[in-house]
């Protein structure tokens, strides 16, 4: 099947637990990740995942819809958006 | 990973402290089949063509605002000038039509609808000469339609009749709209060299040799030009520039997405990013700001013509290497009500008409959304409009002017027309009167440059 890629970014004050908690989300819906990085920017903990959604029951709007939740539990900012925008932007 | 964190962490950044937005996706619908000698056939057939093409618009542009993470502010139409639609109607008012394009406008869920419009930049038609003196009171009585004229252009030259006419069209209109502090005459562009694919408002309508349907997008990102110039104030010209084009290419590339994506997914031709600057209200969302960032105390005074020149050519240069479809206005939009840093400048004396005007030399489109006084007379309104359009006409450029005279103000009071159209503060003319030269009548034949062939 064709891979639907998707960046999820995640923004907030660092804490225990913030990947594994964003990770499980993401299996307990089939969605692989394909990359992932993090890095601590003025104390604000900034991770970026590459996700392939083509496997999982869930469309992009809602997974957008689970990570929000998600994120409003952590106190976190999560985002969730086709590749295709930093593709087009980033890449000639 | 494919993508570094900075990029994505870019992206991110445009879109949440910079305004980055699509400003609006424009779908184009011809109306040229809607022609019918009975106008209540006609405008029923203008109705049912514009919410069947137009049903999924906002739908569509809703969903992919949201799975790309891209604000899409506005969905709007834009139709066959209504001159034409309008031209075999043998009774009725063409007041019928703008209500017709509101009502299907309301029911597709748009905020405006361009297109009550003429081209009479050689002469008037029946259609045209009845659409002009409907314009008034389809400006009173509808709150989404869009009105532009077309009364010059580098090949056929100025219909001074036309400009004539339109002083007082714009009184009328004026006058009709006083208790929204004449809001009318913001719905309304006089244009010289008209873009005939312009996705912005109020000047959007659907050029008779556009197709069936397509869909154009208009960009915008001041804020993010903004961002980009105020992280390297010591930079020379030729840097400056550099940061502009890259800029001004990664804003493009989200239009052209945008506006493939649209047209995919709505069957529709997808034709051209418009990649202009357009500020709104929202502070950091200003055109003015950027001049004043690259070392301008305040806008309008020595050396903006050169800032705004020098920002208009990077902008086009990074957005053609972006998309393969640019079009419409594409360059950097200078309203005054629309833009803070314009307001300010205006407000504090450092910005007049005569620097307004030469602004409009280097970059669209033109004097914008500037409110003057209510007893300006309509022979001014047509010489500020001949002035305007003379700089279209020479420099083979589309000019406009939307110019609000607001009825019981002064110089130094306000117009409030709240949202994306903002406020203006009332600007000060020149007392001489152009009567003499307005009455002429006759057309301002082309400039020897329209003899290109």
């Amino acid at each position: 099947m064709e891979a639907k890629r998707v960046i999820v970014t995640v923004i907030g004050k660092d804490r225990v637990g913030i990947i594994a908690s964003v990770a499980m989300a993401l299996a307990d819906n089939q969605i692989n990740i394909l990359d992932i990085s993090q890095t601590i920017l003025q104390e604000f903990f900034t991770m970026i995942m590459i996700v392939d959604i083509s496997g999982s029951s869930l469309g992009i709007r809602e997974l957008q819809d689970v990570l929000t939740r998600l994120g409003v539990d952590l106190g976190m900012q999560i985002q969730a958006q086709h590749e295709d925008i930093f593709r087009f932007m980033h890449r000639i | 990973m494919n993508y570094s964190a900075d990029e994505i962490m870019q992206t991110i950044r445009m879109v949440q402290s910079e305004n980055l937005d699509i400003r609006t996706i424009t779908m184009g619908v011809s109306l040229r089949d809607c022609a019918h000698e009975d106008m209540a056939a006609c405008c029923r057939k203008i109705y049912d063509k514009v919410t069947g093409k137009a049903e999924k618009l906002v739908s569509t542009g809703e969903a992919i605002s949201r799975e790309y993470g891209i604000p899409i502010i506005n969905q709007r139409i834009s139709v066959t000038p209504a001159a034409m639609v309008g031209e075999a109607c043998d009774n009725g008012s063409f007041v019928d039509i703008a209500r017709a394009l509101d009502k299907a406008a309301a029911a597709t869920g748009v905020n405006f609808i361009g297109g009550f419009t003429a081209l009479v930049h050689k002469g008037f038609t029946k259609g045209d000469t009845r659409l002009l003196a409907a314009i008034p009171e389809a400006m009173a009585v509808t709150d989404s339609v869009c009105a532009s004229v077309n009364i010059g252009t580098t090949k056929a030259g100025i219909n001074m009749d036309a400009v004539a006419r339109l002083g007082y069209i714009i009184k009328e209109t004026a006058e009709l709209t006083k208790e929204r502090d004449a809001i009318g005459c913001a719905k309304l562009v006089v244009f010289c060299n008209a873009a005939e694919d312009n996705p912005f408002m109020a000047g959007a309508f659907h050029g008779p040799g556009e197709p069936e349907t397509v869909i154009n997008v208009g960009v915008s990102g001041p804020g993010v030009v903004l961002a980009a110039i105020r992280n390297h104030p010591e930079w020379d010209f030729s840097s400056l520039a550099s940061i502009i084009k890259q800029t001004a290419f990664k804003v493009t590339r989200m239009g052209e997405l945008v506006g493939r994506e649209a047209g995919r997914r709505l069957g529709v031709p997808f034709g051209i990013v418009d990649l202009s600057l357009a500020p709104t209200p929202a502070i950091g969302d200003s055109v003015a700001d950027i001049l004043e960032a690259m070392g301008l105390e305040r806008v309008g005074g020595h050396g903006t013509t050169a800032a705004l020149a020098m920002l208009n050519d990077a902008v086009k240069k990074g957005g053609a290497m972006a998309s393969s479809n640019v079009g419409g206005l594409s360059g950097a939009f200078i309203p005054i009500s629309e833009d803070a840093g314009m307001i300010r400048a205006v407000e504090e004396g450092a910005l007049g008409l005569a620097k307004l005007e030469a602004m409009t030399c280097v970059c669209s489109v033109g004097l914008d959304m500037f409110a003057v006084p209510g007893d300006t007379s309509p022979e001014v309104l047509s010489a500020i409009i001949a002035d305007e359009a003379a700089i279209g006409m020479i420099n083979r450029k589309t000019t406009a002017v939307r110019v609000i005279p607001v009825p019981g103000k002064k110089a130094g009071d306000y117009a409030e027309f709240g949202g994306l159209l903002g406020r203006a503060p009332v600007m000060e003319l020149s007392p001489y009167d152009p009567g003499a030269f307005i009455r002429r009548g006759g057309r301002i034949p082309a400039p020897i440059h329209a003899l290109t062939n």
